[in-house]
């Protein structure tokens, strides 16, 4: 998962780096997503002819498929066995945020088949209208999927979505500076590494830790509790060399950070240049998301999009994603052809304890506001 | 005033076509008469321009601030004060007053370094001063996130200074350069530079050499030569540099997010979250044109104060 200010990130590092490590790869294809999305959607809106149903009946397959995912969030063999097997042309188009890609839809960008939110995003779209509802009769592979990702609170029985892949929230550290850490939140407000901690800048990402700390839930809507979370973060924010979502990367590889707030496959990038760099998901709890497959209301070839996603689905096909992009897949019957390198990293793949205690963010629709106001009195305090 | 000289100048070649009574002599002929026309045909585009991509655009945030954020983040349109009132907000003036006072820094700063840079390529460049004048726009070719991020890697504590001075013996532990409000002033002055620069070398380069060698004549030294004759006369030059490089800094959110530590936030930053992570355009409209507002009434009074200063 990617978030807003990435590309910019992404934008300097191909400026700055020449070869790319594999995982760092990830991350920095989005500068090219920014700047080919606009060539690339006239080339979406091409494909105009609708699914066709014939004399029988029975739906049949379009000629196109118009997918827009995450840039560089694929195997490349993905889209090639798919055009092979099916002999529908995938049309691929690359976003680098959740906020770009609700504009893009919401300015009535019609043609995108699949669109890949994270679940925030999908209650968001289900809000205003900008989703339509699966037929799982097309999709029989939904039941490959782990038993959580088939009831989460976002989208539960997979009416309106199928995850691609999916990633946690925890602590980046450095092993070498940080030499008593332990995997909890408390680690963030410890006044000895004053100076090299940094936190997220999203608002719930910040709440959610503060919350966590705490004992609360993080989409609690109780304007007490938030507000005690909101204390408990001015009363760190002294400890902090800044709040940000994509420098901390950087300075994490380069000693600058020691423990930072993070995603994770962003602090397993910093460790592919740094090796003292780790990832843990603290025993408080920590937020897991889920980047799903979506079909929105204007969508041409809704048929073909929901054989895409059985194809996806398919035990092979998943594990081969995970195995190029190093996230974890939703798809339970894709383990055994994961890497056991990858399925045996507690950071990619947490063991059972640690699934436990992972909590998605919920959509608060008007209680967001709460949130949003108690971080204005942080940012401003 | 500027209506004249085309007309004139098309009047002429179709003179020199011979062609008098031809068909585009006589629409000459009648645009001669309509200069308001010739004046507004030129006009058109810009004003296009500015209306479908400044004034509507424009239009549509000064709704939006009137309205409220609907439960998923979309502007649900209407017709309340609340957004400005919570702009005036206390809590926001430390902010403000941060960001009034990082971007009147960094003029000063970009002053005071580009005031001695364009004089000396306006007095004392002679055959290189075009080549001086494009090495002070090289930086521009590269991207300036790019160089921020130099910037980070020169400031960090392994970086370029902290590594050299430890190397030295001079500190043993690392100084804190990185996400404070030196870094975010430093940044600021450094990337509006050009800014400052170039409307004082245009300014210096234009001023007449006589008056200056005239003051000595009258007995000024050097110093009251700058003081009394070089520095009033450029002070269009000065206003125009302060300006271009006050008024992109203190709206400036890229480096404050970038170089800014928690407590290094501007105006910038604040607009900036309400669209991008509350989603609260409405707010995020007001903020903005309140922005607006307040800059409006400070350059007018800089301006004004400026324009006084130059008839005494």
């Amino acid at each position: 998962m990617k978030r807003l200010d990435k590309e910019v990130r992404v934008l300097v590092e191909n400026g700055l780096q020449g070869p790319m490590s594999r995982r760092g790869f990830l991350k920095k294809a989005g500068a090219a997503g920014l700047l080919l999305g606009a060539g690339g959607l006239l080339a979406a809106c091409g494909g105009s002819e609708e699914d066709t149903t014939s004399t029988t009946g029975e739906p049949q397959l379009s000629d196109k498929l118009n997918f827009y995912n995450w840039s560089d969030y694929i195997s490349e063999d993905t889209l090639p066995g798919f055009e092979e097997e099916y002999g529908v042309q995938v049309v691929y188009d690359n976003y680098s945020s959740n906020d770009e890609l609700l504009a893009k839809i919401q300015a009535g960008a019609a043609g995108f088949d699949i669109i890949v939110p994270t679940d925030y995003m999908i209650t968001t779209m289900l809000g205003l209208d900008l989703l339509q509802p699966l037929d799982l009769d097309n999709i029989p592979n939904v039941t490959n999927l782990y038993q959580n990702f088939r009831e989460a609170p976002f989208d539960p029985g997979n009416k309106y979505s199928i995850p691609w892949q999916w990633g946690t929230t925890g602590i980046g550290y450095n092993s070498e500076k940080v030499t008593d850490f332990k995997p909890t939140w408390d680690m963030m407000w410890d006044e000895k590494y004053s100076g090299r901690i940094t936190m997220l800048s999203e608002i719930r990402d910040l709440f959610g830790v503060a919350l966590f700390k705490l004992g609360y839930s993080p989409n609690t809507r109780n304007a007490a509790e938030i507000d005690e979370a909101k204390e408990l973060l001015l009363e760190q924010k002294p400890l902090l060399k800044h709040y940000s979502t994509d420098t901390y990367i950087d300075e994490l590889a380069a000693n600058d950070s020691w423990l930072s707030h993070g995603w994770s496959g962003d602090v397993y990038q910093a460790q592919a240049e740094n090796p003292a760099v780790m990832y843990a998901v603290p025993d408080e709890g920590a937020i897991s998301w889920v980047d799903s497959m979506c079909i929105p209301k204007s969508a041409p070839h809704k048929y073909t999009a929901e054989v895409f996603m059985n194809y996806i689905l398919e035990p092979e096909v998943g594990a081969a994603i995970t195995n190029y992009v190093w996230y974890p897949s939703p798809n339970e019957a894709a383990e055994e052809f994961v890497d056991p390198e990858i399925l045996s990293d507690p950071g990619i793949y947490p063991p059972d304890e640690v699934m436990e205690r992972l909590v998605f963010f919920e959509e608060l629709g008007e209680d967001t506001e709460l949130y949003n106001k108690a971080y204005q009195e942080v940012m401003a305090g | 005033m500027g209506n004249q000289s085309p007309s004139q100048g098309i009047g002429t070649k179709s003179t020199a076509d011979g062609d008098e009574s031809g068909p585009l002599s006589r629409i000459v002929m009648w645009l001669r008469g309509r200069s308001t026309l010739v004046a507004n045909v030129l006009l058109a585009p810009t004003m296009l321009w500015l209306a479908l991509f400044l004034l509507i655009p424009l239009g549509i945030i000064f709704v939006y601030s009137f309205g409220s954020r609907g439960a998923y983040g979309d502007v649900v349109l209407g017709f309340s004060l609340e957004n400005y009132l919570r702009a005036f907000n206390p809590q926001w003036f430390p902010i403000i007053l941060r960001s009034f006072l990082f971007a009147g820094i960094a003029t000063v700063l970009t002053l005071a370094l580009g005031y001695p840079l364009a004089y000396f390529i306006a007095v004392y460049g002679g055959k290189r001063k075009n080549m001086y004048l494009i090495l002070v726009m090289v930086p521009f070719w590269t991207s300036y996130l790019i160089r921020t991020y130099a910037w980070m890697a020169i400031l960090r504590s392994e970086g370029v200074i902290n590594t050299i001075l430890t190397s030295l013996h001079i500190i043993t532990e690392p100084l804190i350069l990185m996400n404070t409000p030196f870094s975010v002033v430093l940044g600021l002055t450094y990337g509006f530079m050009p800014f400052m620069t170039l409307p004082l070398y245009a300014n210096l380069e234009k001023l007449d050499k006589n008056l200056i060698e005239a003051a000595w004549d009258l007995g000024a030294n050097k110093f009251w030569t700058l003081l009394k004759v070089t520095i009033p006369l450029s002070l269009p030059g000065i206003v125009a540099g302060s300006l271009l490089t006050f008024i992109p800094a203190v709206g400036d959110f890229v480096t404050p997010t970038l170089l800014g530590g928690p407590d290094t936030m501007m105006i910038g930053n604040m607009i900036q979250q309400q669209f991008l992570l509350a989603r609260d355009w409405a707010y995020g409209s007001a903020l903005s044109f309140s922005l607006m507002a307040l800059l409006l009434v400070s350059i007018y009074w800089y301006v004004r104060k400026m324009g006084t200063e130059e008839l005494g």
